[in-house]
């Protein structure tokens, strides 16, 4: 593996480790979804690194795989900012209280 | 008629289905629903025949050969699933069609669900790694849609959490495709299984798939999303996502386990799941008992339930495959009908708190009924499917001499017990003046029987078994040839 694809996979790693903290520690749900956004790019990075092996002509496989995950990815988003301004209209707020996760938050976790 | 060349009709037809009840008003859209499915319950035995015939059933896309073509598969358990995806959708929407509530009225409801529908057959018949993948998002987008349908504040935040884990979930399954796909060359279970060499970065790539199918699974100590999504959404949507949509995860974590784990440390990942899936039974029953609300003591009871489905991986036998593939079709149905009849309950009384449904045997005694009738399967006692799935787990822990997995079996079954009798007592109870029907709805009759069906079949299932135990004996990986 060359040394470029390491910087990469380097890249890719951070931005993993960004992503996954961002959505577990963020409060505000954009932020999350943003988080959400930057994990999935790592993924798609890594992807498409994974895919070049060494050749010269990068696999297509992985382009495709990439391209349809890339619709997912935006499709999941704009659903998930839909429904962070439906929580918003409804409760004010646009963030999930009580992380930890007990049922109605009536302190019987 | 090739009933392979009807595999991708399972596909296709509620995708289709989907596109146009996004046209149709929202009585004529659940109309539609019904129909999909019941049309679904009628082909299912031409698969079963073709399967009975042929054993499994593989076809290949756009008629391109192996390397190259993305399969579909069906195995014994991904017959038997498609059967109990088919009952449950058509009961849960009987339900939902009847009961008039704010839900099934919202235009997006019945898109979603057959949306649903379709994510359901996807990750079924899967046979690609990648094709798994959209099969799971267009599951969890369908299923966060379905959730946040419910429009309390409760239902949209269960559903905003839902979603971000589950994405969370979904990238690193796809993180883990990537790497597998990078070693192989192939998305093929089969093909990918095969050329995968034993090393540590296969089983970094199976962590990684493994840990998001745990997520989307709700599994012990992943769980925390599925008591308040399952919990706040609309009872017929609990009642599937609690009897299929988990499972469909829980499918793909013993397919990964038995194509790709050889290669990758299968041997030491088996113990483990086991032994997440034991903390699951006793930590969920636990939870279970500890719960106000009707509608939580059922969803907890799904996190342990759950659990039982991941003992086989430290136990793998032919008979511990039938216990488990048994369990998972009893707990499907049992646990439906205990979702539909806990609707029932909560609409009646009015109030979803376990103390404000003293005397329910006398407000809605089928739903009662129902409810009592899903608990003897869901406990494991005699003679229902869930009875005779437990009896062949614990058959196979005695023979893998695993004591300890003994002991978990007999200790769920007390704690499953201990809750359902708790919830049975508080809804059986009568005080002076704690009268029903203060702010209650009326419960339709169809509702109320489409509960019954479901816990007549869990029991059923008992009787009924010898054909399903042919099939299930065939475990979900490799070698699942009659």
């Amino acid at each position: 593996m060359a040394a470029q694809d390491l910087v990469w996979l380097g890249v890719a790693a951070g931005l993993v480790g960004l992503g996954v903290y961002g959505v577990l520690v963020a409060g505000h749900l954009l932020r999350k979804l943003l988080a959400l956004n930057l994990l999935g790019t790592a993924v798609f990075l890594l992807m498409v690194v994974l895919g070049r092996r060494g050749a010269a002509t990068p696999d297509p496989v992985s382009q495709a795989m990439v391209l349809t995950g890339i619709v997912v990815a935006v499709s999941a988003t704009a659903f998930g900012l839909a429904l962070m301004l439906a929580l918003y209209r409804r409760s004010g707020e646009a963030a999930l209280d009580d992380e930890a996760g007990a049922p109605d938050g009536d302190g019987r976790d | 008629m090739a009933a392979t060349e009807l595999l991708p009709l399972w596909v296709l037809v509620p995708l289709l289905a989907a596109a146009l009840a996004a046209c149709l008003p929202a009585r004529r859209a659940g109309q539609l629903a019904l129909a999909v499915q019941l049309a679904a319950l009628a082909s299912w035995p031409l698969l079963a025949a073709a399967f009975a015939d042929r054993g499994p059933l593989t076809v290949s896309l756009a008629g391109l050969a192996p390397p190259l073509a993305i399969r579909l598969y069906l195995d014994g358990i991904g017959l038997l699933l498609l059967g109990l995806v088919a009952t449950v959708t058509t009961a849960a929407s009987l339900h939902a069609l009847a009961t008039p509530g704010r839900a099934a009225l919202r235009p997006a409801f019945w898109p979603a669900w057959l949306v649903l529908l379709a994510g359901l057959h996807t990750v079924v018949l899967s046979f690609d790694l990648f094709n798994m993948y959209v099969g799971l998002e267009l599951l969890t987008l369908a299923a966060v849609a379905l959730v946040a349908s419910a429009g309390t504040v409760a239902a949209l935040a269960a559903a905003m959490r839902y979603l971000l884990l589950a994405m969370l979930g979904s990238l690193a399954w796809l993180a883990g495709v990537a790497m597998i796909h990078a070693g192989t060359g192939s998305l093929d279970l089969e093909l990918a299984g095969a050329a995968l060499a034993p090393g540590g970065w296969v089983s970094v790539a199976l962590a990684l798939m493994l840990a998001g199918l745990l997520l989307k699974a709700a599994v012990f100590p992943l769980h925390g999303w599925l008591p308040l999504a399952h919990g706040a959404a609309p009872g017929a949507v609990s009642a599937v996502l609690s009897a299929l949509v988990v499972k469909a995860a829980l499918l793909l974590v013993w397919r990964v386990q038995l194509w790709l784990g050889p290669a990758g440390g299968a041997d030491a990942a088996g113990p483990l799941l086991a032994a997440l899936g034991g903390a699951a039974i006793l930590w969920g029953s636990l939870s279970a008992y500890r719960q106000d609300r009707l509608k939580q003591v059922v969803a907890f009871s799904t996190v342990a339930q759950l659990g039982y489905l991941l003992l086989v991986l430290a136990m793998p036998s032919a008979v511990a495959w039938q216990g488990t593939t048994l369990h998972l079709l009893a707990h499907g149905l049992a646990k439906a009908a205990m979702f539909l009849a806990a609707a029932n309950l909560v609409r009646r009384a009015g109030d979803p708190r376990l103390a404000a449904l003293a005397g329910s045997d006398a407000a809605a005694p089928v739903s009662v009924f129902a409810f009592a009738l899903a608990g003897v399967s869901l406990v494991g006692l005699p003679p229902s499917g869930g009875f005779l799935a437990k009896w062949l787990l614990l058959q196979g822990a005695w023979q893998a001499g695993a004591w300890w997995l003994v002991a978990l079996l007999l200790a769920g079954s007390l704690l499953a017990a201990a809750y359902l009798f708790r919830t049975l007592a508080a809804l059986l109870a009568h005080r002076d003046g704690a009268g029903q029907a203060r702010a209650g709805l009326p419960v339709p009759r169809i509702a109320e029987l489409a509960a019954l069906a479901l816990a007549l079949g869990a029991i059923v299932l008992g009787f009924a078994a010898a054909p399903i135990l042919d099939l299930a004996a065939l475990p979900a990986g490799p070698g699942g040839a009659p």
